[in-house]
Protein backbone atom coordinates (compact mmCIF):
# COMPACT_ATOMS: atom_id res chain seq x y z
CA UNK A 1 0.00 0.00 0.00
CA UNK A 2 1.28 3.52 -0.74
CA UNK A 3 0.18 6.52 0.97
CA UNK A 4 0.77 10.00 -1.25
CA UNK A 5 -1.25 13.39 0.87
CA UNK A 6 -1.45 16.88 -0.26
CA UNK A 7 -1.84 19.42 2.19
CA UNK A 8 -1.76 23.28 1.82
CA UNK A 9 -1.71 22.79 -2.57
CA UNK A 10 -2.09 26.03 -3.53
CA UNK A 11 -5.42 27.06 -5.91
CA UNK A 12 -5.82 30.15 -7.64
CA UNK A 13 -9.60 31.26 -7.60
CA UNK A 14 -9.70 33.94 -10.52
CA UNK A 15 -6.09 35.56 -9.54
CA UNK A 16 -6.88 39.11 -10.38
CA UNK A 17 -10.21 39.38 -10.70
CA UNK A 18 -11.36 42.61 -12.61
CA UNK A 19 -13.46 43.74 -9.26
CA UNK A 20 -16.49 44.92 -11.27
CA UNK A 21 -19.04 45.06 -8.80
CA UNK A 22 -21.66 41.56 -8.71
CA UNK A 23 -19.11 40.16 -11.96
CA UNK A 24 -16.84 37.67 -11.23
CA UNK A 25 -15.29 38.17 -7.90
CA UNK A 26 -18.96 36.98 -6.64
CA UNK A 27 -19.33 33.96 -8.66
CA UNK A 28 -15.86 32.32 -7.65
CA UNK A 29 -15.97 33.27 -3.84
CA UNK A 30 -19.07 31.64 -4.12
CA UNK A 31 -17.60 28.13 -5.24
CA UNK A 32 -15.62 28.58 -1.72
CA UNK A 33 -16.74 25.79 0.78
CA UNK A 34 -17.58 27.62 4.33
CA UNK A 35 -14.84 26.94 6.23
CA UNK A 36 -12.05 26.73 3.67
CA UNK A 37 -9.07 29.34 4.29
CA UNK A 38 -8.57 31.63 2.15
CA UNK A 39 -6.81 34.99 1.92
CA UNK A 40 -7.06 38.16 -0.39
CA UNK A 41 -3.58 40.45 -1.95
CA UNK A 42 -4.46 43.58 -2.67
CA UNK A 43 -1.58 46.20 -3.85
CA UNK A 44 -0.48 49.49 -5.16
CA UNK A 45 -3.65 52.25 -3.98
CA UNK A 46 -0.85 54.76 -4.45
CA UNK A 47 -3.37 57.21 -2.12
CA UNK A 48 -2.44 61.11 -3.25
CA UNK A 49 -1.96 59.84 -6.59
CA UNK A 50 -4.29 62.15 -8.73
CA UNK A 51 -3.84 62.19 -12.51
CA UNK A 52 -4.66 61.31 -16.16
CA UNK A 53 -4.00 57.07 -15.25
CA UNK A 54 -6.38 57.78 -12.47
CA UNK A 55 -8.33 60.89 -11.48
CA UNK A 56 -9.13 59.26 -8.06
CA UNK A 57 -7.56 56.77 -6.27
CA UNK A 58 -9.46 56.83 -3.34
CA UNK A 59 -13.25 55.81 -5.06
CA UNK A 60 -11.15 52.78 -6.61
CA UNK A 61 -9.68 51.53 -3.31
CA UNK A 62 -13.05 52.12 -1.37
CA UNK A 63 -14.77 50.04 -4.30
CA UNK A 64 -12.15 47.24 -3.91
CA UNK A 65 -12.73 47.51 0.36
CA UNK A 66 -16.69 47.22 -0.62
CA UNK A 67 -16.20 44.18 -2.73
CA UNK A 68 -13.76 42.20 -0.55
CA UNK A 69 -16.54 43.21 2.12
CA UNK A 70 -19.36 41.63 -0.21
CA UNK A 71 -17.21 38.45 -0.40
CA UNK A 72 -19.74 35.32 0.87
CA UNK A 73 -16.74 34.02 2.73
CA UNK A 74 -14.60 36.45 4.16
CA UNK A 75 -11.06 35.99 3.79
CA UNK A 76 -8.64 35.37 7.25
CA UNK A 77 -6.69 38.60 6.54
CA UNK A 78 -6.22 40.88 3.31
CA UNK A 79 -2.39 41.40 2.17
CA UNK A 80 -1.63 44.87 0.95
CA UNK A 81 1.62 44.31 -0.89
CA UNK A 82 3.26 48.29 -0.61
CA UNK A 83 2.47 51.31 -1.88
CA UNK A 84 -0.53 52.56 0.21
CA UNK A 85 0.33 55.39 -0.21
CA UNK A 86 2.16 57.81 -3.02
CA UNK A 87 4.41 60.08 -1.45
CA UNK A 88 4.36 59.43 2.20
CA UNK A 89 2.53 62.10 3.14
CA UNK A 90 0.69 62.50 6.74
CA UNK A 91 -2.37 63.03 5.48
CA UNK A 92 -2.08 60.15 3.09
CA UNK A 93 -1.24 57.64 5.10
CA UNK A 94 -4.96 59.21 7.42
CA UNK A 95 -6.92 59.07 4.44
CA UNK A 96 -5.43 55.39 3.27
CA UNK A 97 -5.94 54.06 6.61
CA UNK A 98 -9.72 55.37 6.97
CA UNK A 99 -10.70 53.45 3.93
CA UNK A 100 -8.60 50.19 4.53
CA UNK A 101 -9.67 50.22 8.12
CA UNK A 102 -13.28 49.72 6.49
CA UNK A 103 -11.71 45.92 5.66
CA UNK A 104 -14.17 43.28 7.91
CA UNK A 105 -11.23 40.99 8.14
CA UNK A 106 -7.80 41.87 9.31
CA UNK A 107 -5.16 43.69 7.47
CA UNK A 108 -1.78 43.25 7.22
CA UNK A 109 0.61 45.66 5.33
CA UNK A 110 3.96 45.59 3.92
CA UNK A 111 5.52 48.71 2.26
CA UNK A 112 6.53 50.02 -0.98
CA UNK A 113 8.97 52.17 -1.83
CA UNK A 114 6.38 54.75 -1.90
CA UNK A 115 5.67 54.48 1.30
CA UNK A 116 9.28 54.92 3.32
CA UNK A 117 9.96 57.96 0.87
CA UNK A 118 11.49 60.69 3.19
CA UNK A 119 13.23 60.47 7.20
CA UNK A 120 9.20 60.76 8.38
CA UNK A 121 7.79 57.91 5.46
CA UNK A 122 8.93 55.08 7.59
CA UNK A 123 7.97 56.16 10.79
CA UNK A 124 4.25 56.96 9.60
CA UNK A 125 3.86 53.67 7.60
CA UNK A 126 4.87 51.66 11.19
CA UNK A 127 2.48 54.23 12.83
CA UNK A 128 -0.53 53.74 10.50
CA UNK A 129 0.22 49.56 9.90
CA UNK A 130 1.58 48.48 13.09
CA UNK A 131 3.85 45.35 12.14
CA UNK A 132 3.64 42.23 13.40
CA UNK A 133 7.28 41.81 13.45
CA UNK A 134 8.52 42.68 17.79
CA UNK A 135 11.77 43.55 17.01
CA UNK A 136 10.29 46.60 14.60
CA UNK A 137 12.60 45.21 11.26
CA UNK A 138 9.31 45.05 9.80
CA UNK A 139 9.56 41.80 8.63
CA UNK A 140 7.67 38.71 9.69
CA UNK A 141 6.08 35.20 9.43
CA UNK A 142 3.39 33.49 11.18
CA UNK A 143 2.17 29.75 10.84
CA UNK A 144 -2.05 30.12 9.47
CA UNK A 145 -4.41 27.54 7.86
CA UNK A 146 -1.60 25.24 7.16
CA UNK A 147 0.82 27.53 5.86
CA UNK A 148 3.64 29.23 6.57
CA UNK A 149 3.37 32.53 6.02
CA UNK A 150 6.36 35.04 5.22
CA UNK A 151 6.19 38.84 5.07
CA UNK A 152 9.50 40.38 3.40
CA UNK A 153 10.29 44.13 3.16
CA UNK A 154 11.96 44.73 0.05
CA UNK A 155 12.04 48.26 -0.10
CA UNK A 156 15.34 50.24 0.63
CA UNK A 157 16.66 53.42 0.20
CA UNK A 158 20.33 53.63 -2.61
CA UNK A 159 19.51 50.23 -3.87
CA UNK A 160 18.49 50.56 -7.95
CA UNK A 161 15.89 47.51 -7.25
CA UNK A 162 14.56 45.83 -3.94
CA UNK A 163 17.03 44.44 -1.97
CA UNK A 164 16.51 42.34 1.56
CA UNK A 165 19.90 42.69 2.76
CA UNK A 166 21.88 40.57 4.76
CA UNK A 167 20.30 40.75 8.26
CA UNK A 168 16.92 39.99 6.62
CA UNK A 169 17.83 36.99 4.62
CA UNK A 170 19.47 35.57 7.56
CA UNK A 171 16.57 35.91 9.51
CA UNK A 172 14.72 34.12 6.39
CA UNK A 173 16.88 31.29 6.83
CA UNK A 174 17.20 30.72 10.14
CA UNK A 175 13.49 30.99 10.18
CA UNK A 176 12.61 28.42 6.96
CA UNK A 177 15.24 26.21 8.70
CA UNK A 178 12.74 25.23 11.20
CA UNK A 179 10.20 23.93 8.72
CA UNK A 180 9.93 20.44 7.21
CA UNK A 181 10.15 20.42 3.11
CA UNK A 182 6.06 19.51 3.38
CA UNK A 183 5.18 23.23 4.82
CA UNK A 184 3.21 25.11 1.96
CA UNK A 185 5.22 28.29 2.45
CA UNK A 186 3.92 31.86 0.87
CA UNK A 187 5.99 34.83 0.68
CA UNK A 188 4.86 38.37 0.30
CA UNK A 189 7.07 41.05 -0.61
CA UNK A 190 6.83 44.43 -2.45
CA UNK A 191 9.03 44.03 -5.46
CA UNK A 192 9.01 40.83 -7.28
CA UNK A 193 11.50 38.58 -6.11
CA UNK A 194 12.49 37.35 -9.13
CA UNK A 195 13.81 39.72 -12.58
CA UNK A 196 10.74 40.69 -14.17
CA UNK A 197 12.56 43.67 -15.97
CA UNK A 198 15.86 44.27 -13.94
CA UNK A 199 16.29 47.62 -16.38
CA UNK A 200 13.17 49.16 -14.27
CA UNK A 201 14.27 48.09 -11.28
CA UNK A 202 11.24 45.42 -11.25
CA UNK A 203 13.47 42.61 -9.52
CA UNK A 204 15.83 42.09 -5.98
CA UNK A 205 19.01 42.05 -6.29
CA UNK A 206 19.50 39.72 -3.44
CA UNK A 207 16.12 37.81 -4.65
CA UNK A 208 17.91 34.94 -5.74
CA UNK A 209 19.14 34.07 -2.56
CA UNK A 210 15.79 33.97 -0.89
CA UNK A 211 14.55 32.21 -3.72
CA UNK A 212 17.56 29.54 -2.94
CA UNK A 213 16.39 28.88 0.15
CA UNK A 214 13.18 28.10 -0.84
CA UNK A 215 13.79 25.27 -3.22
CA UNK A 216 13.93 22.46 -0.40
CA UNK A 217 9.85 23.30 0.27
CA UNK A 218 7.76 20.85 -2.21
CA UNK A 219 5.67 24.06 -2.13
CA UNK A 220 6.40 27.68 -2.45
CA UNK A 221 4.48 30.76 -3.41
CA UNK A 222 5.70 34.65 -4.06
CA UNK A 223 3.09 36.70 -4.24
CA UNK A 224 4.64 40.71 -4.92
CA UNK A 225 3.25 44.05 -6.23
CA UNK A 226 4.95 47.30 -7.28
CA UNK A 227 4.27 46.73 -11.31
CA UNK A 228 0.74 46.71 -11.42
CA UNK A 229 -0.39 43.50 -13.65
CA UNK A 230 -0.08 39.94 -13.29
CA UNK A 231 3.10 38.39 -14.50
CA UNK A 232 3.20 35.00 -13.22
CA UNK A 233 6.52 32.59 -13.35
CA UNK A 234 7.04 28.82 -12.00
CA UNK A 235 10.63 27.87 -11.32
CA UNK A 236 11.07 24.07 -10.23
CA UNK A 237 8.20 24.09 -7.34
CA UNK A 238 8.59 28.22 -6.72
CA UNK A 239 5.37 29.88 -8.33
CA UNK A 240 5.52 33.72 -8.56
CA UNK A 241 3.09 36.26 -8.97
CA UNK A 242 2.29 39.97 -8.89
CA UNK A 243 -0.50 41.93 -8.84
CA UNK A 244 -2.91 44.60 -9.95
CA UNK A 245 -3.16 47.50 -8.48
CA UNK A 246 -6.27 49.42 -7.20
CA UNK A 247 -4.79 52.51 -8.50
CA UNK A 248 -3.74 52.63 -12.09
CA UNK A 249 -1.62 50.05 -14.18
CA UNK A 250 1.77 50.19 -15.51
CA UNK A 251 2.86 49.14 -18.89
CA UNK A 252 4.23 45.93 -19.50
CA UNK A 253 7.09 45.22 -19.91
CA UNK A 254 9.25 45.19 -23.18
CA UNK A 255 6.74 47.49 -24.21
CA UNK A 256 8.46 49.73 -27.53
CA UNK A 257 8.58 52.82 -25.96
CA UNK A 258 7.77 52.66 -22.65
CA UNK A 259 9.09 53.41 -19.33
CA UNK A 260 7.85 52.77 -15.84
CA UNK A 261 5.36 55.29 -14.43
CA UNK A 262 1.23 55.31 -14.19
CA UNK A 263 0.04 54.68 -17.65
CA UNK A 264 -3.27 56.29 -18.64
CA UNK A 265 -5.42 53.53 -20.64
CA UNK A 266 -8.99 54.99 -22.31
CA UNK A 267 -11.96 56.23 -21.08
CA UNK A 268 -13.92 53.38 -19.26
CA UNK A 269 -11.64 50.43 -18.96
CA UNK A 270 -9.63 51.45 -16.49
CA UNK A 271 -11.71 48.90 -13.81
CA UNK A 272 -10.63 46.27 -16.51
CA UNK A 273 -6.74 46.45 -15.25
CA UNK A 274 -7.85 47.01 -11.74
CA UNK A 275 -7.99 44.14 -9.55
CA UNK A 276 -7.36 42.10 -6.50
CA UNK A 277 -6.71 38.70 -5.99
CA UNK A 278 -8.49 36.26 -4.38
CA UNK A 279 -6.19 32.87 -2.73
CA UNK A 280 -8.03 29.70 -1.55
CA UNK A 281 -5.87 27.05 0.24
CA UNK A 282 -7.11 23.37 -0.91
CA UNK A 283 -7.78 21.37 1.86
CA UNK A 284 -5.65 17.93 2.19
CA UNK A 285 -6.12 15.10 -0.27
CA UNK A 286 -4.99 11.90 0.32
CA UNK A 287 -5.76 8.72 -1.66
CA UNK A 288 -4.28 5.20 -1.72
CA UNK A 289 -3.06 2.72 -4.32
CA UNK A 290 -4.22 -0.77 -3.44
CA UNK A 291 -2.55 -3.79 -5.38
CA UNK A 292 -4.57 -6.53 -6.51
CA UNK A 293 -2.21 -8.92 -4.46
CA UNK A 294 -3.17 -6.67 -1.52
CA UNK A 295 -6.74 -6.74 -1.63
CA UNK B 1 -2.50 67.15 -19.16
CA UNK B 2 1.24 66.33 -18.39
CA UNK B 3 2.26 68.61 -20.55
CA UNK B 4 -0.42 71.21 -19.40
CA UNK B 5 0.96 70.99 -16.07
CA UNK B 6 4.25 71.23 -17.06
CA UNK B 7 3.78 74.66 -18.34
CA UNK B 8 1.92 76.09 -15.44
CA UNK B 9 4.34 74.65 -13.47
CA UNK B 10 7.19 76.69 -15.73
CA UNK B 11 5.13 79.52 -16.11
CA UNK B 12 4.86 80.10 -12.62
CA UNK B 13 8.50 79.54 -12.19
CA UNK B 14 9.82 82.12 -15.11
CA UNK B 15 9.11 85.48 -13.06
CA UNK B 16 11.08 84.16 -9.84
CA UNK B 17 13.97 83.46 -12.72
CA UNK B 18 13.39 87.04 -13.85
CA UNK B 19 14.14 88.36 -10.79
CA UNK B 20 16.91 86.24 -10.31
CA UNK B 21 19.58 88.96 -10.53
CA UNK B 22 18.35 90.19 -7.05
CA UNK B 23 18.32 86.89 -5.30
CA UNK B 24 19.98 84.11 -7.76
CA UNK B 25 17.81 81.20 -8.32
CA UNK B 26 18.58 78.34 -10.47
CA UNK B 27 15.61 75.04 -11.46
CA UNK B 28 16.58 71.85 -11.82
CA UNK B 29 13.58 70.00 -13.94
CA UNK B 30 12.25 66.52 -12.75
CA UNK B 31 11.32 65.13 -16.11
CA UNK B 32 11.06 61.33 -18.22
CA UNK B 33 12.74 60.02 -14.76
CA UNK B 34 15.42 62.16 -15.01
CA UNK B 35 17.20 65.27 -13.51
CA UNK B 36 17.36 68.07 -16.04
CA UNK B 37 20.31 69.30 -16.11
CA UNK B 38 21.70 66.42 -14.57
CA UNK B 39 24.99 68.75 -13.77
CA UNK B 40 24.45 71.93 -12.38
CA UNK B 41 26.85 74.34 -11.68
CA UNK B 42 25.80 77.20 -9.08
CA UNK B 43 27.60 79.84 -6.21
CA UNK B 44 27.37 79.13 -2.22
CA UNK B 45 24.02 80.89 -1.38
CA UNK B 46 22.01 80.49 -4.52
CA UNK B 47 19.01 78.81 -4.22
CA UNK B 48 17.84 75.98 -6.61
CA UNK B 49 14.37 74.90 -6.86
CA UNK B 50 13.77 71.09 -8.35
CA UNK B 51 10.27 71.00 -10.20
CA UNK B 52 8.19 67.57 -10.57
CA UNK B 53 6.91 67.54 -13.99
CA UNK B 54 6.49 64.22 -14.11
CA UNK B 55 3.50 62.03 -13.88
CA UNK B 56 5.37 59.72 -11.83
CA UNK B 57 6.24 61.05 -7.79
CA UNK B 58 10.09 61.43 -7.25
CA UNK B 59 12.41 62.85 -4.60
CA UNK B 60 15.89 64.85 -4.84
CA UNK B 61 17.65 63.71 -1.99
CA UNK B 62 21.24 64.26 -1.01
CA UNK B 63 23.07 60.86 -0.94
CA UNK B 64 24.14 61.59 2.04
CA UNK B 65 20.80 62.51 3.25
CA UNK B 66 22.07 66.42 4.46
CA UNK B 67 18.42 67.38 2.56
CA UNK B 68 15.71 65.78 1.06
CA UNK B 69 12.76 66.97 -0.80
CA UNK B 70 10.52 64.39 -0.03
CA UNK B 71 7.97 63.17 -2.15
CA UNK B 72 6.56 65.68 -4.87
CA UNK B 73 3.60 64.84 -7.06
CA UNK B 74 3.56 66.36 -10.67
CA UNK B 75 3.80 70.50 -10.71
CA UNK B 76 5.25 70.45 -7.48
CA UNK B 77 8.42 72.02 -6.44
CA UNK B 78 10.89 72.00 -3.29
CA UNK B 79 13.83 74.83 -2.90
CA UNK B 80 17.47 74.54 -1.09
CA UNK B 81 19.88 76.96 -0.75
CA UNK B 82 23.42 75.66 -0.97
CA UNK B 83 25.93 77.49 1.79
CA UNK B 84 28.90 75.32 1.44
CA UNK B 85 30.75 75.24 -1.46
CA UNK B 86 31.74 71.13 -3.04
CA UNK B 87 30.21 68.85 -5.10
CA UNK B 88 27.09 67.21 -3.64
CA UNK B 89 25.32 64.34 -5.51
CA UNK B 90 22.05 63.07 -4.78
CA UNK B 91 19.30 60.85 -5.97
CA UNK B 92 15.76 59.88 -6.16
CA UNK B 93 14.50 57.63 -3.69
CA UNK B 94 11.39 56.53 -5.54
CA UNK B 95 13.91 55.51 -8.60
CA UNK B 96 17.29 55.30 -7.26
CA UNK B 97 18.58 54.89 -10.54
CA UNK B 98 17.75 58.64 -11.11
CA UNK B 99 21.28 60.82 -10.20
CA UNK B 100 21.97 64.00 -10.46
CA UNK B 101 24.81 66.56 -8.99
CA UNK B 102 25.28 70.04 -7.89
CA UNK B 103 28.53 71.26 -8.08
CA UNK B 104 28.75 74.35 -5.40
CA UNK B 105 31.49 77.12 -5.98
CA UNK B 106 32.58 79.49 -3.43
CA UNK B 107 30.41 82.71 -3.01
CA UNK B 108 32.16 85.25 -5.05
Amino acid sequence: MKRASFLGHIAWTGAGIAYVLGADGLVHAADAAPGQFSFVQISDSHIGYAGPANADVHATLEQTVNTINALPVQPAFVIHTGDVTHVSKATEFDDARAILSRLRAPLLAIPGEHDVIGAQGPPRFAAAFGRRDAAGRGWSSWDQGGIHFVALINVGEGETMGVLGPEQLAWLEKDLAARAPSTPIVVFGHVPLFAVAPEWGWTTMDGTKAIALLRRFSSATLLNGHIHQIIEHQDGAIRFATARATAFPQAAPGTPGAKPGPLAVAPGSLLGVLGYRTVEIATAAAWQDVSLAQS
Amino acid sequence: MRALLAAVALAAFLPAGAAGAAAPSTTVHIRDDAFTPASLTVRAGETVTFINDDDDAHTATADDNSWDSEGLTQGQSWSHRFTKAGKVTYHCTVHPMMHGALIVKSAR
